[in-house]
């Protein structure tokens, strides 16, 4: 038999999964097992920046960080994770470039950094009597604090983790694909998985196992996502009866290109550029008089939505513009610094972005705005961990023994209802490092615990069965089916009708799903095995996120009830838990939000007001 | 905008292989409807889900990012997420796996040997100098010193277009020689002079014959060609533009 025996597998190849193995090769015995090459991970697609308070251009402090994450979440974020967050970004953005990483540079030689939305500080000038519109009626003002190598940042992170990864020599089974996770009495002790290239089930014997597969984008028609984010890390979770947290709040970025959803990345409105509407007025006024085009995501991709429906879309068409022209940013005074730029500064801080408007839309931004719409984007739902990665069991806080969960896949949570930018880059590389520490710490206190005989027997049938069944119908039918019911009934606004008849579609799809057959049925690099596989992840996930938006009566962050439109925190300032009971739909219950409360003159006060969410 | 809407019918002649079912290769033509949004990664796909759910490739991101779906297009190495249908002239669409891999099956080859290659120039920065509390400094000049190789997403594009290599898989390849620049030109880095040693041997970069096939198959836009022969110059005058023991 294949079988394998690691202190830590670490189960995923992207930021977060290799940070961690960065950590935990240096004390006990690590492999990472991925079914990507780990430089295909789409880490290597994040484009804008890693978030982290280092003032370099301009005074910043983690507080300030920490306040905007918090808002952005909608208040749905544990305070404690997010002050670690913002606290612990520092550090490991040098401990990046130390590694290497080529970031641009300010003129003096230090980190380059720029804006994105959502992140502020406060207004030195506010003045609360201000005439509004005016500069000093803004309570708050965009700040650079966003890191980044050109608008390529996520490619350099993630070669230069491989390369400290090759360095160390850190042991990889690449193109293995986890299917299962090897559970006893309620501890995991391993993993299986199928080795494409061969078909052959391999088993690992682990005393602590990172979940780092990344989000899953693609239960939606348009996403921003990879092929490969199907979410198998939470799926599997949740097969083995584990809760998944707080997956009613997926994200739409707003500017995905028209059609394609391929990631127009906030930099560009970090940068000076401005959205319109088919009127040319520049809709974010109406919508955000303060931050305008650089409010977070769920306000900006909501206000697109509204335009749509206004019938103010491009030529009638369902598309906004995005204009990142110099002359534009010029006109509207949108510009980083508040000085004119021209188009080789643009060019210069954006060169992949211009280089996928030419290539998929044959737009040159140069010269043209160009026609975008919200896309899937980020789930910030996942597994439920504490801020070690230990992944938690229920409500109460109680942790699952040797499993471990970091990155997309989990959740801390930091991003409550919504994530700002570049605030994933730097939550993978905070929690996968404090992943690893603490995966490392739990190996070296522990032995062996007993493997079970063929723990990999269940996964055998399953394929076999799949192998050996007729092929009733194809199966990307419901793929499609499914990422269209996603998309318009769970999308970016939601109704109990339509999500109940999401709900309703994704059990029928679930239950055709149990019938089909494959056209492939050979061993080496079935990509039709895996691709019906990994549809199996993407409904699972879909059933539970459906459940957990139909169970939440009111509107926050991401997840927009029209039937529900205000935030409700007298019944719901909780994260919701679903977790699956044998067939049939999972239960949704709540775990409360970890609130920092403040002493002072004997009264107690939180740290961080619930307040309106305005921009 | 200049996308065009229009759906026409394409053939598209795919080289096949499945190690389990065929002696050798062969070729098997499909009948697609495209429009011009069309990338040839989703008429490839179109055929997989929708004709043969047996056809191999690998694709992850979809816009030329990750690497993936490296393979030959009508005869010219690309990236098939970044190849556009509307962009090719005939109706005829041909697609093989890259060439001095071994074929897997279908147009997935093994990448072992290429990332072999790469590892073997020591592709990660190399100073033991205690790190500074914060970052270390660097000019901008110094930065872009090395911009265009640290865009290499390893391909493979290149090194499987060189006809060195398709005559010799020892020789290291242009792939990995932009990621030894990379670090050679790093003013961080301390690590050139075993590089260039590395690359001075029999398999390395005088196995170039500067046939320039390398810089024009990069989807990257690396000037993959300048940055061997930079290498080339360094080696000859060893001379990086820096003085790595300060
Ligand atoms: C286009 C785009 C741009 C973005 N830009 C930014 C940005 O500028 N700033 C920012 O902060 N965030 C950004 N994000 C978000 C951020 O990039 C992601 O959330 C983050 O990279 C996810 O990293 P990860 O390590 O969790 O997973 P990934 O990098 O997605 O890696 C997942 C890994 O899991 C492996 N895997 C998956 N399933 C299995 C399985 N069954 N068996 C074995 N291995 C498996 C894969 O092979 C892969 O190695 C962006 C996202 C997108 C899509
Ligand atoms: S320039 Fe050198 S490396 Fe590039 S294809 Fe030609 S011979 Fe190969
Ligand atoms: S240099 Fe260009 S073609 Fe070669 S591997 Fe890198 S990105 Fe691909
Ligand atoms: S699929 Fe990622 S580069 Fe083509």
């Amino acid at each position: 038999m294949n079988y394998h025996r690691f202190d830590c597998i670490i189960v995923g190849a992207g930021g977060a999964g290799m940070m961690a193995a960065l950590e935990s090769s240096r004390k006990v015995g690590t492999a990472v097992v991925s079914k990507l090459y780990p430089t295909r991970s789409h880490t290597g697609a994040a484009q804008g920046g890693i978030a982290a308070a280092l003032s370099n251009l301009e005074d910043d402090s983690w507080e300030n960080h920490a306040y905007d994450t918090i808002k952005g979440g909608d208040y749905l974020v544990d305070q404690t994770a997010a002050e670690i967050l913002c606290k612990e970004a520092v550090d490991c953005i040098y401990e990046l470039e130390h590694m290497g990483l080529p970031f641009d540079r300010t003129a003096d030689g230090r980190i380059s950094q720029r804006r994105f939305g959502g992140h502020t500080k406060p207004n030195p000038i506010y003045d609360p009597s201000a005439t509004p519109g005016t500069d000093a009626a803004k309570p708050r003002i965009p700040v650079m604090r966003a890191c980044h190598a050109a608008d390529r940042t996520g490619h350099m992170i993630l070669q230069t983790l491989y390369q400290q990864c090759i360095k160390q020599g850190v042991t990889f089974f690449d193109e293995f694909h986890m299917l299962d996770l090897i559970m006893v009495d309620g501890e995991c002790r391993g993993i299986v998985a199928i080795e494409i290239a061969t078909g052959q089930l391999h088993t690992f014997h682990a005393k602590s196992v990172l979940l780092a597969t990344g989000g899953f984008g693609r239960m939606f028609k348009t996403s921003s996502n990879a092929y490969a984010l199907t979410g198998d890390g939470p799926a599997i979770a949740y097969r083995h009866g584990l809760p998944l947290e707080d997956m009613e709040f997926y994200q739409f970025h707003p500017t995905g290109i028209y059609r394609l959803g391929i990631l127009l990345s906030e930099a560009c409105r970090g940068d000076g550029g401005v959205m319109f509407n088919g009127k040319g007025e520049r809709f974010m006024d109406v919508y955000a008089p303060n931050l305008k085009d650089l409010a977070s995501r769920d306000v900006c991709s909501r206000s697109i939505e509204q335009e749509l429906r206004a019938g103010r879309g491009v030529n009638g068409k369902d598309y906004v513009y995005l204009d990142i022209r110099a002359e534009t940013i010029n006109k509207y005074k949108t510009s980083p610094t508040g000085s004119d730029v021209d188009s080789h500064w643009v060019e210069k801080r954006l060169p992949d972005i211009i280089d996928f408007a030419r290539t998929y839309l044959g737009v040159d931004p140069i010269k043209e705005p160009m026609p975008i719409q919200p896309t899937a984007h980020y789930a910030m739902g996942g597994v439920p961990t504490d801020v070690h990665g230990r992944v938690l069991r229920d409500t109460s806080g109680e942790v699952v023994p040797g499993l471990y969960a970091a990155g997309e896949s989990a959740c801390v949570s930091v991003h409550g209802a919504n994530r700002l930018g570049t605030n994933s880059l730097v939550d993978l590389i905070v929690f996968g490092r404090r992943s690893g520490k603490d995966m490392a710490r739990y190996a070296l206190d522990r032995e062996f615990q007993p493997f079970p005989a063929n723990p990999e027997a269940p996964t055998r049938m399953a394929i076999d069965s799949l192998l050996s069944r007729p092929r009733t119908e194809p199966w990307v039918k419901l793929r499609d089916e499914m990422q269209k019911t996603m998309m318009d009934d769970c999308g970016v606004y939601r109704t109990e009708e339509r999500l109940t008849r999401a709900r309703d579609t994704i059990a029928g799809l679930q239950v055709r799903y149990k019938n089909l057959g494959l056209q492939d049925k050979g061993t080496v690099f079935n990509t039709n095995l895996l691709e019906v596989l990994e549809l199996g992840c993407l409904l699972d996930l879909s059933e539970a996120t459906v459940a957990s938006a139909l169970a939440r009566k009111e509107s926050r962050g991401a997840h927009s009830r029209e039937d529900f439109p205000n935030r409700d925190d007298t019944q719901f300032f909780g994260h919701s838990f679903a977790t699956k009971h044998g067939d049939g739909q999972p239960t949704v219950t709540y775990k409360n939000v970890d609130v920092i409360t403040l002493e002072k003159d004997g009264k107690t006060t939180t740290k961080y007001p619930l307040e309106i969410r305005k921009y | 905008m200049t996308t065009t809407d229009s759906v026409r019918n394409l053939t598209l002649k795919i080289k096949r292989y499945d190690p389990e079912r065929d002696e050798k290769p062969h070729w098997e033509e499909y009948e697609v409807e495209v429009d011009g949004h069309d990338r040839v990664l989703d008429v490839i796909q179109k055929v997989k889900w929708y004709q043969d759910e047996t056809l191999g490739l690998r694709r992850s991101c979809a816009h030329g990012v990750c690497g993936s779906d490296a393979m030959r297009i009508n005869g010219i190495n690309g990236l098939a997420c970044k190849v556009l249908v509307k962009n090719l002239q005939s109706s005829l669409l041909t697609v093989e796996p890259i060439l001095g891999l071994p074929v897997i099956k279908d147009l997935i080859v093994d990448m072992k040997p290429f990332f072999d290659h790469y590892k073997s120039v020591m592709p990660f920065l190399i100073n033991d100098d205690p790190p500074p509390t914060t970052e270390r400094l660097q000019s901008p000049a110094e930065r872009a010193r090395f911009d265009d190789s640290t865009k290499c997403i390893l391909c493979a594009c290149c090194t499987t277009a060189c006809p060195p290599f398709w005559g010799d898989q020892k020789y290291v390849g242009p792939a990995a020689i932009v990621n030894a620049h990379r670090f050679i030109f790093d003013s961080r880095d301390r690590g050139a002079a075993e590089r260039l040693d590395i690359l001075n041997d029999a398999q390395g970069v005088w196995r170039c014959r500067t046939v320039f096939n390398c810089t024009s198959a990069c989807p990257r836009d690396i000037k993959v060609t300048q940055a061997i022969q930079e290498v080339k110059r360094a080696m000859l005058t060893g001379d990086i533009g820096f003085d790595p023991s300060t």
